[in-house]
């Protein structure tokens, strides 16, 4: 039956490392700037995981295949060079991989985090709530109005609880319900989080930050494709959670430029 | 012989007319129409795209409901009810429904009495979860899975009730309970109209959501047709 | 502390009544029991959950009879509610993480066999062991009445994230008293398990038999010691998480609530909070929590193998200090699951080194394994099956693990189901696999009966199938961007990947049923097993030295004296090919 192990192990090994060899579930493409850098970190992890996994699971089939259930009489024996050979392994080879990944991944952390947005990013407010995404554009003046959550009604499309009664810069304000940005332009997104914690992740865009209540976080990235994507929320925010989405659109400059207009007159 | 036939053709007559009167709606009418001066605020188009299955269901967009006006600045969604002067009375054994449809309550205000049956049904293909939020009232809120049975509740104290579903922020709607069965919803062109109202003096309350309530008082003598109008003052924030 | 001082007086009495004998025990070997049964009727519980979540999102509109009568609002007409689902969700983890993971491996056998294996009649202090059990228990029925109270069950997730579970019941359906229920449970939970940990330390460090050194303990034993003093520590930070969350919920502090926060059309009255601290708090026991959960499986397998393959490990001090290695850096890692979370990104950086350096230790520990099957004789049974298998899976999850512990994948990965396949694959299966071949190993020496081997072979295949049929996929979905946590899949994205989901359905109910195979086996070989001999797997710790089951003070008058390790096999010049720890038996060449 050791050999039956072995075996069926190795069936499995082969069976669960194909879909990945065969590059049948992957990432959707990368439409972002900084997105390569992780997508590369990503397939140098998968290649050495890949291979310590298979490695390991053959490894462990070959072993019990040959040592198991052995005819009586057998003597067992060491395995030359012994722990010292082992812990050498581990500390070396594995070491100074997995260290060298976590310090080459440095740079595609820095280029989301440690890099500040550009002065001329198109600035953009997100706020997250039980249990959709709304968005907010400064307008003509450029300004955000000040937010009142006393002033908060959703039936009447008060998402963010703007005053335009008496706040002038609250006026002009631009809310919407998808998050449309020109293509090949930064965006600074600021994130507001009006009732519980959420998260925007957005697969293409390689990129997810949480929402935190109290906290103003933000999050600059730069779209290089047109087109239709999901933005979803994948922190855990109640009953809604599952049907929390938007759509980010990426538009060509003059088509945001006559989006926005369009916008701006409904207000 | 010609007064004995005189007799019966009077007593003929008074008993058609008795039949007549009998037949006749009793007591007055108050009607009128709710109107409002000023600019209302804008009702701004919902965007549904994060629920597609909704936003199909418009061809163009709806809007919000909060200030529904009609030709000749004509206020709808008006609860107009008689808010004293009337007793209490128990609920009728009819069900009004609340409908979820397009991600949209249907009707947006929906008067009944109280501990009268109302049934919630969702025809979507989507989950709602309706949240009504009293405030005397018993607060609860269900999930409704898209194909899923009505649910059917009661409230037993008159309130007005904001009604919210969970999943879906730009739903909003209101429940009027109502203590007594001369209530109106106005529809259409601002008009109301409260019938069967015995000889009395009576409070008339207009309510409506964003403009607050009014109250006017009437007197009733007989059957005659009162009329009573109500002016909100609009505000464009 | 080379050899510690032999209790001169016994430490409790013999039991008399039923009481005292079966329900408020101060025996440990029946303290062991009852935590193990606690784990088993909570796994099975746990499992039943997790096949409702699997139905209901492969079959949303498929009704589910009789549920209603559990829950009118969560499952009306039999059909799963978003709300109920995550109430699924949190009470599978909540039972699976605390009710089964902490309860079997660790409070179940360690009870058990710690004191057996260092030669001792009890436990240091039994009648705290009795304490910590019966608290545990309270705490399971408080958890489980969450299921049966107007509010429902909590749907925040085992891991409760403020301020959703700290609001209160505006923030929806779920997070009213069942949450309280919750926090109070795992509050009484932390309680027991603390009590727990003292024993087992003090235990370990005073009670062990003349000749007993720190080095001749088993590795399980080791695992449990190091086990219990990372609890003592863990559980010490959840406990007055828990509290200051019952206080945000029901006394109006702010602990974790900032100010402004409008939920459900209502500002809240709170100011001041930090959600991240709740995060904090509950990752800093969170990350030693799943370490308590996979070391013990680790002693025992490796106690288990080194039986089965009839030699010693390459090196049972290098495993150790692995472990010792593990469990220290397990303190410095806790913001491996924050790395996206809001907190100052530069931390991030600073707590994936420690999290890539834990590979270390845990290859260490892979190699020597797999070092050590070279050249053995390995036995194949049930429980060797069970103990390899897990080798397989430690492998398969501990890789996994590589990938989440960089901060610039884990943006892409975070919240995926790449996640849940990673720590089911350590938690939901390799330690199960521990437990199990633990179960398969001792069951004999527990009950006096052997165990069916052929039904326990057959469990394996099955189960060992099964789980990569179910918990490999979760990784190409993550891979793709299946978001986890979520009721229902309603995006037009996730249409390609229902296939996948359906398959994992199928998988799940299938090693599910595998597994009442499993009960049945325990249950009927209880009564009906064929009787065991004090040592049929020539073992060599002092487990085997004692009838199968054991005395109520383990070692009868006897009070046993080591001569040399537990890991005497293939001894040259022995009568067997193994010398027992207490045989004064020359070790040649060995």
């Amino acid at each position: 039956m050791g050999k039956f192990f072995a075996v069926i192990l190795v069936v499995v090994t082969l069976a669960s490392a194909y879909p990945i060899v065969t590059h049948k579930y992957v990432q959707p493409v990368d439409i972002s700037t900084h997105g390569h850098a992780i997508d590369e970190q990503l397939a140098d992890t998968m290649a050495e995981g890949g291979f310590a996994f298979v490695g390991a699971q053959l490894l462990l089939a070959f072993f019990v295949w040959k040592f198991s259930s052995r005819k009586d009489g057998s003597k067992v024996k060491h395995l030359p060079g012994g722990a010292k050979l082992v812990v050498a392994t581990a500390f070396i080879l594995v070491g100074t991989e997995v260290l060298a990944l976590g310090v080459l991944g440095q740079k595609a952390w820095a280029d989301v985090y440690f890099t500040p947005p550009k002065a001329d990013a198109l600035q953009i407010q997100s706020q997250a709530g039980q249990f959709a995404f709304y968005f907010r554009y400064p307008g003509a003046d450029g300004k955000f109005a000040p937010l009142h959550p006393d002033k908060i009604d959703e039936g009447n499309g008060n998402y963010f609880g703007l005053d335009p009664a008496n706040d002038v810069e609250a006026r002009d304000d631009i809310v919407a319900a998808e998050l449309t940005i020109p293509v090949n332009r930064e965006i600074h997104l600021l994130l507001h989080a009006k009732d519980v914690g959420h998260s925007f992740y957005v697969r293409e865009l390689r990129i997810q930050q949480d929402f935190v209540p109290g906290l103003d976080l933000s999050l600059h990235f730069t779209a290089t494709k047109t087109g239709k994507y999901e933005i979803v929320c994948t922190q855990l925010c109640g009953l809604g959670h599952y049907n929390m989405k938007a759509y980010l659109n990426v538009l060509p400059q003059e088509d945001f430029e006559k989006w926005l207009k369009d916008r701006a007159a409904e207000q | 012989m010609r007064v004995k036939a005189g007799y019966l053709a009077g007593l003929a007559t008074l008993a058609v007319c008795a039949v007549i009167v009998h037949a006749m709606p009793s007591g007055g009418t108050v009607s009128g129409k709710v109107t409002y001066e000023g600019t209302p605020a804008k009702q701004k188009p919902i965007d549904m795209s994060k629920e597609p299955s909704c936003a199909k269901q418009h061809a163009t967009p709806i809007t919000t409901e909060t200030v529904v006006t009609g030709s000749n600045n004509t206020l709808d969604n008006v609860v107009v009810y008689v808010s004293a002067g009337v007793p209490d009375e128990n609920a009728p054994g009819q069900v009004v429904k609340f409908e979820q449809k397009g991600c949209q309550y249907i009707p947006h205000v929906l008067a009944f009495q109280v501990n009268q049956t109302l049934e919630i049904s969702n025809a979507d293909q989507t989950s709602h979860n309706i949240h009504p939020l009293p405030k005397v009232n018993r607060e609860w809120n269900k999930s409704q899975p898209p194909g899923s049975a009505p649910i059917s509740e009661k409230y037993d104290k008159p309130e007005f009730i904001p009604v919210k579903c969970n999943i879906h922020p730009w739903m909003h709607g209101n429940f009027a309970v109502m203590k007594n069965s001369h209530y109106a919803v106005t529809q259409g062109e601002g008009g109301f109209s409260l019938a069967n109202l015995p000889p009395g003096k009576y409070t008339i309350t207009a309510w409506h959501e964003s403009y607050g309530d009014q109250s006017q008082d009437v007197t009733i003598s007989g059957s005659e047709t009162k009329t009573v109008n109500f002016v909100f003052k609009a505000k464009p924030y | 502390m080379e050899e510690a001082a032999v209790q001169p007086t016994h430490v409790h009495a013999p039991p008399e009544g039923f009481l005292r004998k079966y329900v408020f025990s101060l025996d440990h070997k029946v303290i062991g029991k009852q935590y193990y049964g606690l784990a088993l009727v909570s796994v099975f519980i746990g499992m039943v959950l997790s096949w409702l979540m699997r139905f209901h999102l492969v079959w949303p509109e498929v009704k589910v009879h009789g549920l209603e009568v559990l829950s009118a609002s969560g499952a009306p007409g039999g059909v799963i509610t978003p709300e109920y689902y995550l109430s699924l969700l949190t009470m599978h983890g909540t039972l699976m993480v605390f009710f089964v993971l902490t309860n079997a491996p660790f409070a179940g056998f360690g009870n058990y066999f710690l004191p057996i294996q260092i030669g001792a009649e009890d436990m240091a202090f039994p009648r705290f062991n009795m304490m910590s059990f019966w608290t545990t228990f309270v705490a399971f029925v408080v958890l489980v009445l969450a299921f049966f109270i107007p509010d429902g069950p909590p749907i925040s997730g085992w891991t409760a994230y403020a301020p959703l579970s700290a609001v209160g019941k505006d923030a929806g359906p779920g997070l009213g008293w069942g949450q309280n229920l919750w926090a109070i449970s795992i509050a009484i939970f932390c309680i027991g398990q603390l009590l727990g940990s003292l024993n087992f330390i003090a235990t370990t460090l005073d009670l062990r038999a003349k000749g007993m050194t720190l080095m001749r303990m088993p590795i399980c034993t080791w695992a449990w010691f190091i086990t219990s003093c990372i609890g003592l520590l863990a559980f010490a930070v959840l406990l007055p998480a828990c509290l200051l969350l019952l206080l945000d919920r029901m006394a109006g502090t702010s602990f974790f609530i900032p100010s402004g926060l409008v939920v459900s059309d209502r500002l809240q009255n709170h100011a001041g909070g930090s959600p991240l601290l709740w995060q904090h708090l509950f990752w800093f026991f969170g990350h030693p929590e799943v370490y308590i959960a996979i070391l013990p499986a680790v002693g025992i397998v490796s106690h288990v193998l080194i039986t089965s393959m009839r030699k010693p490990l390459l090196s049972a001090k290098v495993l150790i200090y692995s472990m010792l290695s593990i469990g220290f850096l397990s303190w410095m890692v806790w913001g491996h699951h924050m790395f996206v979370s809001g907190m100052n990104p530069f931390s991030s950086l600073l707590f994936s080194f420690p999290t890539l350096t834990i590979t270390i230790p845990a290859t260490i520990i892979t190699l020597i394994w797999l070092g050590s099957l070279y050249g053995a004789n390995i036995q194949i049974n049930s429980a060797s099956l069970f103990a390899l298998g897990f080798v397989s899976m430690f492998v398969s999850g501990g890789v996994s693990g590589f990938f989440l512990a960089q901060p610039s994948i884990d943006i892409y990965l975070h919240a995926t189901y790449f996640v849940v396949g990673h720590f089911h694959m350590v938690m939901g299966v390799a330690a199960i696999f521990g437990i199990l071949s633990g179960t398969y190993f001792w069951f004999s020496k527990m009950t006096g009966r052997m165990m069916n081997d052929s039904l326990g072979k057959l469990h394996f295949w099955i189960t060992f199938v099964g789980t990569y049929c179910i918990f490999m996929p979760f990784h190409y979905l993550g891979l793709v961007g299946n978001v986890r946590r979520y009721a229902s899949f309603v995006d037009d994205f996730m249409a390609p990947l229902m296939p996948v989901h359906k398959f994992v359905t199928i998988a799940a109910f299938v090693t599910g049923a595998a597994q009442f195979l499993f009960l049945y086996n325990l249950i009927y070989s209880r009564f009906r097993g064929q009787l065991a001999s004090e040592n049929p797997w020539h073992g060599t710790s002092l487990e085997w030295s004692i009838p199968s089951p054991p005395p109520w003070n383990n070692f009868g008058d006897k009070h046993p004296v080591i001569f040399h390790d537990p890991y005497q096999y293939g001894v040259k010049g022995s009568k067997g090919d193994f010398v027992m720890q207490d045989s004064p038996e020359q070790i040649v060449g060995g």
